[in-house]
């Protein structure tokens, strides 16, 4: 235990040091951090991108054998794939066959036919290749069914027998059925598929060599044909292939070619990604993104709340990026899907700390230094941030001992990652934090530029535009573009929309780049990939847009012989029409003249080692995907390709002409053939561009209609409007199982103003100082002190003497009927008075704090005059307006009693005085009246039992403990008294501790003791201003002042302990109970919980727009209502705000809890019970018969779960049953 | 609470009268039935005092709840699948949409009325849940269910014993992490043996196959996903309930 407090003490010592030095050198620290950022990055850049794309392995063809399935590395540069055969040995017959020399008499169908129709004859060659009784059919993959969805190509493609592809195929590997197709160009396009298509075209398929390269067309230039023969071997036998290789080059032999045979490439596929595949991809980024939303949503109370989201979310991802870094640093390549883990790591290492760590920091005490401020806040939350990283690496290392390889890997990386995970957060995130606090106080002093332009951009380098986030000053420069004045402007709501979208088209032109940037990495890096097969779809689309030009037709005879090139790039009609089949043939005789033709020559070069490489990456696997096979995770081996060269004569390519292939004919220039081609990419640009602007306009149109300008305010009248109904119209419906019914206690003449309880008893004491008792148990009137100046009648004030004061006796109006719903029969004394209760508006709620300026009060005269002309009364009233009671009472009061001096010159007895506080033990009443005098009443009896006069100030609030009387004056004094009794018997019993669990109502003072009240001590000048709250327990006295302190005292020795400070406006409320947990509210909205055994502050939060009417806690939650007519429930240990109820207008302050889980507030004449644990609306309790509407303004919780409401002139007493059987 | 009832008989009906085997079938439906009218007993009883305030919000809280687990039931069936069918054909799709139609279904119903019963429980136990209450923390569960299906999906184990005993440690962890109570871990512990249960009824008696031929493997790791998938709805659920009577 001692060892553990030391090591919180160490700890937290360590990080306020740490916190220090953050704040107070932000700029190196940020500097240091950015650079050791990008220093553990730097190894990334060795790293693949990440993408789908194949990884090549080359050995030599010479030495090679099959490769182990073992595990043993022994081969440094081995990667960990290559292990075992692989799925299949690829051998390439790449042929290129030219007809040559080239004879004028040729047509353009010449260029391909021959060379193609000799691939039967290679085929055979191939397929009958006999090397020492081993022949192809024994060593070629078999293949067997295609996949039932590919009958399309089930003519196309080998079935049940070697894997063996070839331009071939298109004819069924049958010299007959080519040499019978009148149009070759057609059978090979019609299996193309129309638009774009990112994986592997059947032409690609079967020609091995990417569509534009074939030289199948009739407008290629070099008039050479390219395919190959790709043949799929499932064993590997070097000396078969070398006897084909030279089988074929004796064959063919192909005079320039220096191809390099040595190598062998073996090509690994890693796991496609389709459409099935992402969709749980794209879900755990949804919940990603969910996640970063709801934490980044929690960071509030800081000057730029997207920037330090934007510091969180870097801090993470840079973090990953570090660890990545340096795991591949230290020679762990990642094998895992980087795009897949990506999420999950982001969750395991969490926003949670950032977020802790900026709510501690923020809640420090504003007044202090920004360093200070820092430092505390880091020292506070140390030892849950030391527990949880802690408690982390203790689950991940658990993870690590599951001893599968993936786990593993991915726990290194997550150690790593939570590793500098924590070092960001203290190095980058707490200076970014402690930038961001300085400058809210800097604006808050309203100190503009010269002293924030000092500070320096807060981290160079690319994140730099992430971490000045505001956009009002994104960099230094940019600020003398504005007025210096502009910022202290607060800028309207429309131009703050303007800047939200000028910042998002920042982030949006960001993204955007990079998307770009990427995808033109990928692409570049790709040499196979998209840019040439696009190329190539675009180039291979434009006869088919040539098709209608059929104006055309007749250009090409008008000029015969114009270009020599144009001659040869010509374009076939793909389905010739009989009538220009005989001007075409009469003019392919015709061109034949004057061009000067050049043989083509067949050239190899580098390029056609490995032909492969320019097809796509997906060729491999779409063509094996075919026959269900997967090279997902598999790899193949390449062999070197065999090179063959064909050189047909002109003769070979006549003869095997068809006949209608002297049909196609030149049509149109290959000027006009470029043209189209570009026409086709304007058009597809145009296209999109028309698409593009049409979804912006739409987007824009349904913003328009969706999202109305007053969007916000709407939402929160729908919403207060909502819980207004409610429970009015479950009350129409039917009223739900009454158990609960409100008893009224119904006597009073004015509106209640005091309150005060003892379990068993309940004072109440009305505008007109008459002073009630009840038994709480049963709602029976058991005593009624009427006000000593008025008991007499209010026309008879005059006649009062001192002796009406001192002969005051009690009347028990026993006969009152309290349980009658009719308004009670005003005693006979008031006959000659007006009723004037109707004209006595207590909602002071509603009406506008101008009106209620010190001095002049309410000005009810008006009302009055009339009521008296009605009832034809002579003399004026008496009374001074009444204070305004309600939520206003404490500041009204003491603007009140400055207000009537008249009436103490008039009167100089205290008749007029009224009573401000009420205090109930045992069976006393202590009552302060605005007059300095304390009064101590029997509760039972009704006689006055005791009177000090020692002070002069207004008792604003009373305390009453034990046998001490605790007064808070409105001077801001506060005055302690002992109760003393004089009787020898003693039969002051201590009631022990006071509050809910306290004795049944024996009475402890017994009627013939002499009670003496003392003042023993009296603290002047306890505040500077009066003192609003005063509350007592546990030994203690609080004091809350408007002089924006709390102060508490000793009881016994009334010695003051602390002087506590946080608030930035008056104390408007406390809450302290038995547990010591002490809570304070102001008028800053701010509600502090203390420690007060050390004084020091626990936690701080800023809940409520004006006052904090009232504060509760239990053992979990902390309960407050203010001004704003909100209650918010408050997590007590983590000050996270759990829900909030939003309360009737002047409702808000009625707040109860009766359980730990019951909570009773306040409504329009009705009480609700909520589950305190769920913010569930458990019940309405309607106090009058149709809810008139009059507002619960008190609300007190008795012990026997009984509440009492406030309600007007009346009490209601309502008794909670099921709550009892609960807390039994 | 009429019409949830309705909505689960009607459910667990459908899928009875879906399958073929008829006698079999019934004896489950009714089975089920009985089950689902004890529930929704417990929960009439629960809620007849509480019954106008909260009808409505029952019925949204238990929609959202059926959306989500249709919605995961989906995500990690196709992430099961990717498992052993690594292309995908169309008609992969087709089939799972042909096939095993009513398993979504069913596994939004159970969604609802797991995460309806947690808060229910709670507040019977009268342990409300404090852990945690925040949607950040829920996203977060979702996110570790998730990535414990995708684990299981995707890497291969050494044999079942450590694909169930890494399972398990995660689903514990998971519930450590978020959850820690004790009617938590009981309602989870319930829901993953009731759920292994039906499934073996229901394979058993031809209803539904399992598409891998492996069935050890498919046993090992259910158990662990119907007890983490628990808790994860619990967690969704009692969220719900905070969030909709927030008022």
């Amino acid at each position: 235990m001692t060892v553990r407090e030391r090591l919180r003490q160490n700890i937290s010592a360590a990080f306020y040091r740490h916190g220090l030095l953050c704040a107070s050198y932000p700029v190196p620290i940020i500097l240091f951090t950015s650079a050791s950022i990008l220093t553990c990055c730097y190894p990334l850049l060795k790293l693949p991108l990440p993408g789908t794309g194949p990884v090549e392995f080359t050995t030599g063809v010479r030495d090679y054998s099959v490769p182990s399935h073992g595990t043993q590395g022994d081969l440094g540069e081995r990667p960990d794939w290559y292990r075992g055969p692989p799925v299949a040995y690829i051998q390439q017959v790449l042929v290129k066959a030219a007809v040559s020399p080239w004879d004028s008499s040729l047509v353009p169908v010449d260029v391909f036919r021959s060379p193609l129709g000799r691939v039967f004859s290679l085929l055979e060659e191939i397929r009958d290749h006999v090397y020492t009784d081993r022949s192809l059919e024994s060593l070629c993959l078999q293949v067997t069914d295609l996949l039932p969805g590919l009958r399309r190509m089930q003519s196309l493609l080998p079935e049940h027998g070697c894997l063996l592809v070839s331009p071939g195929n298109y004819w069924q590997n049958r010299r007959d059925m080519f040499d019978s197709d009148p149009d070759i160009l057609k059978t090979v396009h019609q299996h193309e598929p129309k638009g774009l298509h990112t994986s592997a075209t059947l032409k690609d398929l079967l020609f091995g060599v990417p569509g534009k390269s074939t030289g199948v067309s009739l407008y290629s230039k070099k008039r050479v044909v390219t395919y190959t023969i790709t043949i799929a071997l499932s064993s590997y036998d070097a000396r078969f292939v070398a006897s084909l290789r030279a089988r074929l080059k004796q064959l063919h032999p192909s005079t320039n070619c220096s191809l390099r045979e040595d190598h062998m490439v073996h090509v690994h596929f890693k796991e496609e990604i389709g459409i099935a595949e992402l969709i749980p991809l794209v879900t755990t980024y949804i919940i990603l993104f969910a996640y970063i939303y709801f934490s980044t949503r929690k960071i509030d109370m800081v000057k730029s709340k997207w920037g330090l989201a934007l510091a969180a979310v870097v801090t993470v991802l840079s973090s990953l990026l570090m660890s990545v870094g340096l795991c591949s640093l230290f020679g762990l390549t990642p094998t895992l899907n980087g795009g897949e883990i990506f999420p999950y790591l982001v969750v395991v290492i969490g926003l949670e700390n950032v977020l802790v760590l900026t709510k501690s920091v923020v809640s420090t005490p504003v007044d202090l230094e920004v360093k200070l401020r820092i430092a505390q806040g880091l020292s506070s939350e140390s030892w849950s941030i030391m527990k949880n990283m802690a408690t982390e690496l203790v689950i991940i290392l658990i993870g690590y001992f599951t001893l599968v390889p993936a786990i593993q890997e991915f726990c290194l990386f997550a150690v790593v990652g939570l590793v500098s995970d924590f070092f960001l957060q203290m190095f980058f995130f707490t200076t970014v934090l402690s930038i961001d606090i300085r400058r809210m106080e800097l604006a808050d002093l309203n100190r503009r530029l010269p002293a924030e332009a000092g500070m320096p951009p807060p981290k160079p380098g690319p994140l730099r535009p992430r971490e000045a986030p505001p956009p009002s000053r994104p960099s230094p420069h940019t600020i003398t573009l504005q007025a210096p004045a502009f910022r202290n402007l607060r800028l309207p709501k429309r131009l703050r929309v303007v800047y939200f979208l000028a910042r998002t088209r920042l982030a949006q032109r960001i993204i955007m780049v990079g998307t770009v940037i990427w995808i033109g990495i990928l692409v570049y890096t790709d040499p196979a990939g998209l840019r040439t097969y696009l190329a190539a779809q675009v180039s291979e689309q434009s006869p088919l847009g040539e098709a209608g030009l059929p104006p055309h037709l007749g250009v090409a005879p008008v000029f015969p012989g114009g270009d020599p090139t144009s001659t040869l790039n010509v374009l076939p009609a793909p389905e010739p029409t009989p009538l220009p089949e005989n001007q075409s043939q009469g003019h392919g005789e015709a061109r034949s003249g004057p061009a000067p033709l050049t043989s083509p020559q067949i050239t190899w070069g580098s390029e056609d080692e490995e032909v492969w490489r320019r097809l796509s990456f997906r060729y491999w696997p779409s063509l094996f995907s075919y026959y269900n096979i997967t090279l997902a995770k598999r790899y193949i081996s390449i062999l070197p390709v065999i090179p063959v060269t064909l050189h047909l004569s002109p003769q070979e390519a006549i003869e095997t002409r068809h006949p209608q292939d002297t049909q196609h004919a030149p049509r149109t220039s290959a000027k006009t053939t470029e043209l189209q081609a570009d026409l086709t990419l304007y058009k597809v640009a145009a296209l999109g561009l028309f698409a593009g602007v049409l979804l912006v306009l739409l987007l824009f149109c349904l913003y328009r209609v969706l999202c109305p300008r007053n969007y916000g305010q709407n939402g929160v009248q729908h919403g207060r409007r909502r819980r207004g109904d409610l429970p009015c119209d479950e009350y129409g419906y039917s009223p739900p199982v009454s158990e609960i019914s409100p008893l009224l206690l119904r006597g009073h003449s004015m509106d209640i103003e005091c309150l005060a309880n003892d379990g068993m008893l309940l004072a109440s004491c009305c505008l007109a100082g008459q002073i009630r008792v009840w038994d709480a148990q049963t709602g029976d009137c058991l005593t009624v002190i009427p006000n000593n100046g008025y008991e007499l009648g209010f026309g008879d004030y005059s006649l009062l003497g001192p002796e009406a004061r001192n002969a005051s006796t009690p009347i028990m109006d026993n006969e009152h009927p309290l349980r009658r719903r009719t308004t009670p029969v005003r005693p006979a004394l008031f006959g000659d008075q007006p009723d004037l209760t109707p004209l006595i508006d207590t909602n002071f709620g509603e009406v506008p704090p101008s009106q209620m300026m010190p001095g002049c009060g309410f000005d009810f005269g008006e009302l009055v005059e009339r009521a008296y002309k009605e009832h034809e009364a002579s003399p004026p009233l008496p009374f001074p307006p009444s204070p305004p009671a309600a939520r206003q009472r404490r500041r009204s009061l003491g603007d009140q009693s400055v207000a009537p001096p008249e009436q103490v010159l008039l009167a100089p007895w205290d008749w007029d005085s009224s009573v401000w506080s009420m205090e109930l033990r045992g069976n006393l009443i202590a009552a302060g009246r605005s007059s300095g005098k304390l009064e101590l009443w029997d509760a039972v009896e009704g006689s006055l039992r005791c009177c000090n006069e020692d002070g002069s100030s207004g008792i604003t609030a009373l305390a009453f403990l034990n046998n001490r009387i605790v007064a808070a004056r409105l001077n801001g004094s506060l005055d302690f008294f002992t109760v003393d009794i004089h009787k020898p018997l003693g039969l002051l019993q201590y009631r022990g501790p006071p509050g809910r669990a306290s004795l049944p109502p024996s009475p402890c003072y017994s009627s013939e003791d002499v009670i003496s009240c003392q003042l023993t001590r009296s603290v002047q000048c306890a505040h500077q201003k009066p003192i609003t709250v005063l509350r007592a327990a546990a030994g203690r006295v609080v004091t809350g002042s408007q002089d924006h302190t709390v102060r508490v005292y000793r009881l016994e020795d009334s010695c003051c302990l602390f002087t506590l400070q946080g608030h930035a406006g008056g104390i408007t409320a406390i809450y302290i109970d038995q547990t010591m947990v002490l809570a304070s509210g102001g008028q800053d909205g701010a509600i502090c919980l203390w420690d007060v055994l050390t004084g020091s502050r626990v936690s701080h939060v800023y809940g409520h727009r004006g006052d904090v009417t009232s504060l509760v806690c239990t053992t979990s939650c902390v309960l407050s209502s203010g001004l704003d007519d909100l209650i918010c429930i408050w997590d007590r240990s983590t000050g996270i705000k759990l829900y909030s109820i939003q309360q009737e207008v002047g409702c808000g302050a009625s707040l109860g809890v009766i359980s730990e889980s019951l909570l009773v507030t306040g409504g329009q004449g009705c009480v609700s019970f909520w589950d305190l644990n769920y913010g569930d609306l458990l019940q309405t309790v309607y106090l009058g018969q149709s809810g008139e509407g009059q507002p619960v303004r008190q609300l007190l919780v008795l012990d026997n779960a009984a509440i009492v409401c406030d309600f007007g002139s009346e009490l209601s007493l309502v008794y909670v049953p099921s709550v009892l059987e609960k807390l039994d | 609470m009429p019409r949830l009832e309705e909505r689960c008989w009607s459910c667990s009906c459908s899928t009875g009268v879906k399958s073929k085997e008829l006698s079999s079938a019934s004896w489950i439906a009714s089975k089920t039935g009985e089950m689902m009218s004890i529930i929704t007993s417990v929960l009439r009883q629960a809620y007849v005092s509480l019954y106008h305030v909260q009808s409505a919000n029952l019925i949204r809280r238990g929609l959202v709840l059926f959306a989500v687990g249709v919605f995961l039931a989906l995500v990690l069936y196709l992430l099961q699948i990717q498992r052993n069918v690594v292309l995908f054909p169309e008609e992969v799709l087709d089939t799972l949409f042909s096939s095993a139609w009513w398993i979504p279904p069913c596994c939004g119903t159970a969604a609802a009325v797991v995460g309806l019963l947690y808060p229910c429980l709670d507040s019977h136990l009268g342990e409300p849940h404090k852990f945690k209450r925040e949607w950040a923390s829920v996203m977060r569960c979702i996110a570790v269910f998730v990535g414990i299906n995708h684990a299981s999906a995707k890497l291969d184990f050494a044999n079942n014993m450590q694909l169930s005993l890494t399972l398990a440690a995660l689903s514990l962890g998971l519930w450590w992490t978020f959850d820690r109570s004790r009617s938590g871990f009981g309602l989870g512990l319930t829901t993953a043996l009731l759920a292994t249960l039906i499934m073996q009824l229901l394979v058993y008696n031809d209803i539904y196959q399992y598409t891998s031929p492996e069935f050890r493997y498919i046993r090992s790791w259910l158990p662990c996903i119907f007890f983490s998938g628990g808790v994860t709805v619990g967690n969704i659920g009692r969220q719900l309930a905070m969030q909709f009577h927030r008022v």
